[in-house]
């Protein structure tokens, strides 16, 4: 990484840290501003924010790893999370997600070569009265059929 | 998209009510009358433990401390549970009301909405409802004019994890921990958030206190059954024509419900979500209260063409995933009760090691170090015993042998 | 709010705050609860766990450590406690109203043996190929209920790759029971950080940070968390088959130095009591092994002693006679291998005020092949150096590249005592039965002074017996009955003491090189500190950062483990409070013993000048072959 980069996203840790505060229980929040910035949260800003909130690096590593909505390896620019518990399921998740990767060539649990989506299952949305239903960043969808879904993927930058 | 489909009709929470009039009335009561009147309702958390939230406020109101929080658990997780979206983007003054009530009554400055990550899309919507009621000085300093009442609330949103819904993880997660439950005693009502005496409550127990506050806790134990006052929103979901939430009163009967909802040839009826437990239509007389079949407002419908096994097996890879991994009977627990599916599955499977394995759910359910290890072998446990034809008899369309 | 510091371990691993009465014989004060049917009176806030330990109830416990804060994740030591839904940890919940408490029902019997399957099931290995064969928590559990199949299956692969990456801790997580004694240990006891759990569910781990390998994290291979895992997770990287080859090797002269705490340990891995010291068995076996030579690490403590004392002096002189500002005071020891390495990565700035004298294993490492090899006209390229510790951190201190100033690796192998233990036993020998002998010369005398160094607080006596009587030229005793200078000793974290110099002698000549006279302490009071365990390493380093009390002190001893070496990394296992405090008063026996406990009265020291290093200590021979660098590590893991 750049020294122009690794200024850059210590930066940009000061500047959350002025907004949630230094200590411990500002940390999930500083690492959703990074994760929602850089889709991941790198080596180099872990450790940032470990010396930043003066704890260990291997404590945020812990707490990064716990949390499936925050990640250490860089991600689609796009986050497609689709709904697998069983209300979705029953109401045909599983068309949808071959049908989403028929689409972009690309298996659930991974990203898109371009870079442009990452593929996930999650557990229950709480929108099983609407099923199936998925969440594109931080946009939900509901009662999607695959056609449907692939529609709005499309339509997506 | 988000919003419930179903028509808004209900006895208590669905009642009519004008936004800021819970802290009006409140702040010209006492706070002992305030207390009083939610002991009078009965009113029980309404996230599926049931414990009474007047002893849980007065617990915290009693408590001498530096600071006290008061917290809102919209970490709505639970399968087949989408009540809280509902309340939140519907009916947000209900529920932010109450926190102002509750900041009153306790003592408390700090208010905190924990969010689960998933609804992050309904963030920007609270925020901007926070501001205004700012604005109308229903929050802030001396709210209302009240000298010396200050009070704010702030969104903590979640990051992905079902377990932040058990009280004492969400607080973990709130100090920037892993979402792994602590030991209790102390409770949080008396060691909390930051070490301080904390109240956690339910987004539709905070809604029904809105309305308990303005109506009376008299008016409130009207509804429901003796031990069970008031009413439930009920999440629909499943085999039926009408998914949503509903509001009934407790007591209703789960067959009563089905025909509401307009559900046909129902197999099976999964009250209280993944962590609940299975009815089968022998016990579609059962009646949803805490003293019969309990919930935190989970219902899944499965008709007749519905494989049980693998409905248990899609609970079952939930927990396993969302177990914080902590203890040991919740750990691997969970890993072996769905080997166990899987050995079904494949018709590897001897009666004996099943035998075992509802026994080690059983420890389980006793011996986990929190709520997800304890309910998690219920489906399990249930779905077997109640749906053996199918499962291990090849009765009724099943499958394995 | 909480401070920062007291957050930084999760709050649930916290013990519980329940303020105990002073006098627990106020009102209040007891609770007394029903524990299987009989009444029993307890301090409010006691735990079951040591309720039922106090009546003679066992309950099996795993994720329990005396030395950590409560975890409660194991759930081994559930009871009944009427009244309640569930199963409560006994660990973990604290006496504060009258419970009836029932420790062996059918319920708590099935839970523990369904958990110990569960454990099972995903414990990889067997029993026979592993070192911590019977000294497992987890095998004897197994035996205490009677275990003789599994139950819930048994994991066929391993999970993991076993990190063998550091020169000291090997990790093995197809072991792991998760019980995070290790974490606790890494994290709250020690405040290093380098293990934490990461991932969730089945998928959670013990880990380093974004799963490294040990050697390139900021492990400072302390060996606390091999000390308290219960399980073969964590050991130690164990040189015993390369020593084994050196001593069947007729080329070879295989010299061992022995550290003074695991003679004062050894025997637990026999099955004594702790608290016997067994140097003369000891020896005895080591020569049975087939050692060539039997040495004494004493001796090179107190040559430590004269090398790291000097150097304080000179320090002191330097800085505040010639107000030389690149002078750093307070010198800081340098013989714990695992704090150097923490200050290193932790506090690089101040590397300039460790004592740059080596450890007297390097010390002794350096000697053995260049004085030891010229007298006794040995190859030193013949000579493998075998260095018994109480440490697994010595094991890296061998291996750093600068240690070869006798021209080659100065010493070999870092042995530990249990290893050792593993060696004896290996040979058949049944070491208390040994007959007593004494070490080889010319490195087998040593005085107490350099025993001590065992214990905390027992370098910085050392120091003061040997400073005191060569700046007033009397005798330590006049100051400090019995020569015990009692200030320094103890198991409080962070011990601190004022010494007054109210008068001086003549400058000794061993000395007169360096100093012109004493007149510049006269009337001075020596401050200086002793601290054991590096998380209280981090409290002092922090005050000293912010010009606190310490910043002012002359001289602190530092020891990364605690309760000293005594409590290393390579003891025997369990090492708890009573153990070490056993371990300690072994020590301090023996040296109470001997006739020579100061170690500039140590005659083979005297000579090793007189013959060696003519120049006296901290000349530059001294600096060559006795003194050492240190590397600015910083904490960032690339």
């Amino acid at each position: 990484m750049l020294v122009l980069e690794k200024n850059a996203i210590t930066e940009e840790i000061e500047e959350s840290i002025k907004l949630h505060g230094n200590n411990r229980s500002a940390l999930i929040p500083i690492l959703q501003d990074i994760q929602r910035k850089h889709s991941h949260i790198s080596d180099f800003a872990q450790q940032e924010v470990a010396r930043l909130l003066d704890i260990h690096p291997v404590e945020v590593y812990s707490v990064v790893s716990f949390y499936a909505f925050l990640n250490t390896k860089p991600k689609g620019r796009n986050i497609v999370r689709l709904c697998q518990t069983i209300t979705c399921d029953l109401q045909g998740k599983a068309a949808i997600a071959k049908a989403i990767e028929r689409e972009l060539n690309c298996k659930f649990g991974e990203t898109t070569q371009d870079k442009k989506f990452s593929l996930e299952f999650a557990n229950c949305l709480g929108m099983c009265d609407q099923g199936p239903a998925m969440i594109v960043n931080d946009k939900v969808y509901s009662h999607l059929t695959p056609e449907k879904a692939v529609q709005i993927l499309s339509n997506i930058k | 998209m988000t919003t419930n489909k179903q028509k808004r009709e209900g006895a208590v929470i669905f009642s009519e009510y004008e936004r800021g009039s819970a802290i009006k009335k409140a702040l010209s009561m006492g706070r002992d009358d305030i207390l009083f009147e939610l002991r009078e309702s009965k009113l029980k958390g309404r996230g599926g433990a049931g414990f009474p939230t007047s002893t849980k406020w007065m617990l915290v109101a009693a408590a001498k401390a530096e600071e006290k929080y008061l917290i809102c658990n919209a970490d709505e997780g639970e399968p087949g549970t989408f009540k809280d979206r509902v309340l939140l983007l519907e009916y947000p003054e209900l529920v932010f009301d109450a926190m102002v009530v509750g900041g009153y009554t306790l003592g408390a400055k700090h208010g905190v909405v924990y969010l689960r990550g998933e609804y992050e899309y309904m963030k920007k919507s609270l925020e901007d409802y926070l501001e205004a009621m700012r604005k109308d000085n229903l929050l802030g300093n001396n709210i209302l004019g009240k000298e010396g009442f200050n009070f704010d609330i702030s969104i903590f949103l979640g990051s992905g994890a079902y377990v932040c819904g058990e009280e004492t993880a969400l607080i973990e997660s709130m100090e920037g921990q892993r979402g792994e439950a602590r030991n209790k005693p102390p409770y949080p009502v008396n060691t909390g958030f930051m070490g301080m005496p904390t109240a956690v409550n339910n987004v539709e127990t905070l809604a029904a206190v809105s309305h308990i506050v303005v109506k009376s806790g008299a008016w409130f134990k009207q509804h429901g059954t003796d031990k069970s006052t008031g009413s439930k929103l009920l999440s629909i979901s499943g085999d039926c024509k009408k998914p949503g939430v509903y509001e009934l009163p407790w007591g209703t009967k789960i067959s009563e419900l089905l025909e509401l909802v307009g559900a046909e040839n129902t197999k099976a009826v999964q009250v209280g979500g993944a962590s609940g437990i299975c009815l089968s239509r022998s016990e579609f007389d059962r009646t949803l209260a805490y003293e019969d079949a309990a919930t935190g407002g989970s219902i899944m419908i499965f008709n007749e063409n519905r494989d049980m096994l693998k409905v248990l097996k899609n609970f079952m890879e939930f927990f396993v995933e969302e177990s914080c991994g902590q203890c040991t009977p919740c750990r691997i627990g969970n890993v072996k009760l769905l080997e166990g599916i899987e050995m079904i599955e494949r018709g590897e499977y001897t009666f004996s090691y099943i035998k075992k394995l509802k026994d080690l759910g059983n420890t389980m359910k006793v011996a986990s170090k929190c709520g997800l290890g304890q309910s998690s072998p219920n489906s399990f446990i249930s779905i077997l015993d109640n749906f053996s034809d199918e499962i291990f008899n090849n009765v009724n369309g099943g499958s394995h042998a | 709010m909480h401070k920062k510091e007291e957050l930084r371990a999760p709050v649930s691993q916290k013990p519980h705050v329940v303020e105990k009465p002073e006098n627990i014989d106020t009102i209040g004060g007891t609770v007394t609860l029903e524990l299987n049917e009989k009444k029993v009176t307890v301090p409010l806030g006691t735990t079951i766990l040591d309720a039922c330990k106090e009546n003679n109830i066992h309950i099996p416990t795993l994720c329990h450590h005396e030395d950590l804060c409560v975890a409660g994740v194991c759930r081994l030591c559930v009871v009944e406690v009427e009244g309640m839904r569930t199963l409560q940890a006994s660990c973990a919940y604290p006496i504060t109203s009258p419970i009836k408490v029932h420790t062996s029902t059918p319920m708590v019997r099935q839970a523990r043996k369904h958990i110990i399957d569960l454990l099972i099931s995903e414990h990889y290995g067997e029993c026979y190929s592993c070192f911590r064969n019977n000294n497992c928590e987890l095998q004897s559990l197994a035996k205490e209920y009677g275990v003789d199949h599994y139950n819930f299956g048994h994991i066929e692969k391993p999970r993991y790759e076993v990190d063998k990456s550091s020169y000291s801790v090997i990790r093995d997580m197809d072991k792991c029971v998760l019980c995070k004694r290790c974490v606790r240990t890494c994290i709250d006891l020690q405040e290093v950080g380098v293990l934490e759990a990461v991932g969730r569910g089945d998928q959670t781990r013990i880990s380093t940070f974004l799963d490294k390998p040990l050697a390139d994290v900021v492990c400072i291979n302390c060996g606390q968390c091999i000390n308290r895992c219960p399980t073969g997770a964590l050991r130690a990287n164990d040189p015993r088959d390369e020593i084994w080859e050196a001593i069947d090797d007729p080329k070879k002269h295989v010299i061992i130095q022995t550290a003074p705490s695991p003679r004062a340990a050894i025997g637990e891995e026999f099955g004594q009591e702790p608290g016997l010291s067994y140097t003369k068995e000891m020896t005895t076996a080591l020569r049975r092994i087939g050692f060539d030579k039997v040495f004494d690490t004493n001796f090179t403590a107190d040559l430590t002693i004269m090398e790291e004392g000097t150097e304080l002096i000179l320090r002191l002189y330097k800085a505040l006679v010639e107000k030389d500002n690149s002078v750093k005071v307070p010198q800081f020891t340098s013989c714990s291998p695992g704090w150097v390495k923490y200050l290193e990565h932790f506090y690089p700035e101040y590397i300039d005020n460790l004592s740059s004298a080596k450890s007297p294993q390097q010390m002794f490492g350096a000697l053995i092949k260049t004085y030891y090899a010229e007298k006794n006209g040995i190859n030193p390229e013949d000579i493998v150096s075998v260095a018994l510790m109480p440490c697994s951190a010595k094991k890296f201190e061998c291996n750093r590249p600068e240690m070869h100033d006798s021209g080659f690796k100065d010493v070999d192998y870092g042995l530990t005592t249990r290893e050792l233990a593993q060696m004896i036993k290996e040979a058949g020998i049944f070491l208390p039965e040994m007959p007593k002998s004494n070490f080889d010369n010319p490195f087998g005398e040593a005085s107490g002074a350099g025993l001590i160094f065992g214990a905390t607080g027992g370098v910085m006596e050392a120091a003061i017996r040997t400073v005191y009587e060569l700046i007033t030229g009397k005798n330590v005793e006049d100051f400090f009955e019995n020569m015990n200078v009692t200030p320094v000793r103890g198991f409080e974290g962070v011990k601190y003491a004022e010494l007054p110099i109210t008068e001086v002698g003549p400058v000794p000549d061993i000395l007169k090189p360096l100093v012109p006279n004493w007149d510049w302490v006269k009337g001075a009071t020596l401050k200086v500190a002793v601290v054991h365990g590096t998380a209280n390493a981090k409290k002092v380093m922090e005050d000293i950062k912010a010009g606190g009390k310490f910043s002012e002190c002359h001289f602190i001893e530092f020891m990364a483990c605690p309760g000293g070496c005594l409590g290393g990394g390579g003891q025997p296992i369990p090492t708890n409070k009573e153990i070490r405090a056993k371990r300690a008063q072994a020590i301090y026996n023996e040296d109470e013993s001997l006739t020579l406990r100061k170690s500039h009265m140590n005659e083979n020291v005297l000579r090793l000048y007189e013959e060696f290093l003519p120049e006296g200590p901290c000349s530059h021979k001294s600096h060559k072959l006795l003194h050492t660098h240190y590397t600015e590590r910083g904490k960032y893991i690339a």
